[in-house]
């Protein structure tokens, strides 16, 4: 399943912070090459490759699935119980006639992790079985651009925020979803590190 | 005293800004990348003039996002506004101070000194300033870094409305200012994706070629 021995292969790589040339060098444990001339990150060097992203980006996809559909906090006021998923959130919301952060809330914590994660199991599953995937660049390129903008890792800080906010107020029941999320935070975290881009553009080959 | 280092700019190379390969583009100037496709330039198109004009927009914005009310608490006994600074205020009175430090960091300073940080970025390369490139290369990668936990207060605002509608009792609703907290975090990002940071680093290479001493200094790892 490993096809590369040394983990880079173009001669020459230019800074993306400075602009100077300089030959990469292979890596062999987990970490960072610096840029010579300001320090900036130059690439990253993962251990475990293709085998190990995939179990991150599975997992993550599963617990994902499961934080969409479970309630994130319960609440409990005098024997009753009010719950509310993720999706609850975005529809209360939009009726409250707040369509844009509605929108933008689903595309940061819903639409654009999905996009994220199934890019990712795609070129991974392809990677696998041997194969370059078809359009991969035109995923790379799509991945570059939605990864800033998905924001699991925030939610899940703003969640717990949220708790202690709502704690004077009512007995507060942590849900599945909250669990869900922080294990989905760490697990894209984790793949999104394996799933090493810079490495992964040496699978496309110029045109 | 160490051997000059090239830019990819002085070698006529075009570094492709999504897949980092580096390529000479044809004569004609509207060449893409061979391998990923993205169109090339030798720098971000118009990056300051970009990243000044989403500055300018998040700064307009920054002044309603922190005086109108994120939520409007309604309750029997009344309505209530709450902007970001009362609700630090609430968590410290509650007493969870590390909650009120991480929400006043995250919510009031980081964005401000994001705004200020980036504004230092795009005047000192407009003015094509040689100074403390270092430092200005560090500030820009932290601001990258911590741009987008400023939309924690959104979520929370999303989270709290989602649980609180218990009426009459309490009921909590999203106020405008939460949309103008949101067009700040999303602005300051967009800003900060325009800004090229090589910018930073040009004319310091071209004060080195001119005066013919290297004023990149080498730390040994």
């Amino acid at each position: 399943m490993q096809k590369k021995a040394a983990n880079f292969l173009s001669p020459i790589v230019a800074c993306n912070e400075c602009d100077l040339v300089q030959h990469p060098i292979p890596l062999h444990d987990e970490g960072w090459a610096l840029c010579r001339g300001c320090e900036g990150p130059l690439y990253y060097h993962a251990r475990g490759g293709v085998d190990r992203a995939f179990a991150f980006a599975l997992g993550a996809m599963v617990l994902f699935l499961v934080a969409n559909v479970y309630p994130i906090i319960e609440l409990e006021i005098q024997g009753n119980r009010i719950s509310s998923s993720l999706y609850g959130a975005i529809e209360q919301l939009w009726h409250q006639h707040m369509k844009i952060l509605a929108a933008l809330i689903a595309a940061t914590t819903i639409v654009l992790p999905t996009v994220e994660l199934v890019i990712m199991l795609s070129i991974l599953l392809a990677l696998r079985r041997g194969a370059t995937p078809v359009g991969m660049s035109l995923l790379l390129r799509f991945l570059h651009e939605v990864r800033p903008w998905s924001m699991t890792d925030v939610f899940v800080l703003a969640v717990l925020v949220s708790l202690v906010k709502l704690a004077h107020i009512a007995h507060v029941v942590i849900g599945i979803a909250l669990w869900s999320f922080g294990g989905m935070m760490v697990l894209l975290i984790a793949a999104a590190n394996t799933f090493n881009l810079r490495e992964l553009w040496e699978h496309v080959n110029p045109e | 005293m160490t051997p000059a280092i090239p830019t990819a700019k002085a070698l006529g190379l075009y570094s492709c800004h999504t897949c980092g390969l580096l390529s000479r583009p044809s004569r004609r100037g509207d060449s893409h990348c061979a391998r990923c496709g993205t169109p090339l330039h030798l720098r971000k198109p118009h990056s300051l003039a970009r990243a000044m004009a989403f500055l300018v927009a998040a700064y307009i914005l920054y002044v309603p996002a922190n005086v109108l009310p994120l939520m409007e608490t309604g309750s029997l006994f009344g309505a209530q506004e709450n902007t970001i600074v009362s609700g630090v205020a609430y968590l410290w009175t509650s007493g969870a101070w590390a909650l009120a430090a991480i929400v006043f960091i995250a919510s009031v300073l980081v964005p401000l000194l994001k705004l200020f940080a980036l504004t230092v970025l795009v005047v000192t390369a407009w003015r094509r300033s040689t100074w403390r490139p270092y430092q200005r290369a560090k500030v820009y990668r932290m601001v990258e870094l911590v741009g987008r936990w400023s939309m924690l207060d959104i979520y929370v605002v999303a989270v709290l409305v989602a649980l609180v509608q218990l009426r009459p009792l309490a009921t909590i609703t999203a106020g405008p200012g939460a949309i103008a907290f949101g067009a700040v975090v999303v602005l300051s990002m967009l800003s900060a994706r325009a800004f090229d940071p090589r910018l930073i680093w040009d004319p310091v290479h071209e004060a080195r070629s001119l005066d013919g001493s290297p004023s990149i200094r080498h730390h040994n790892p």
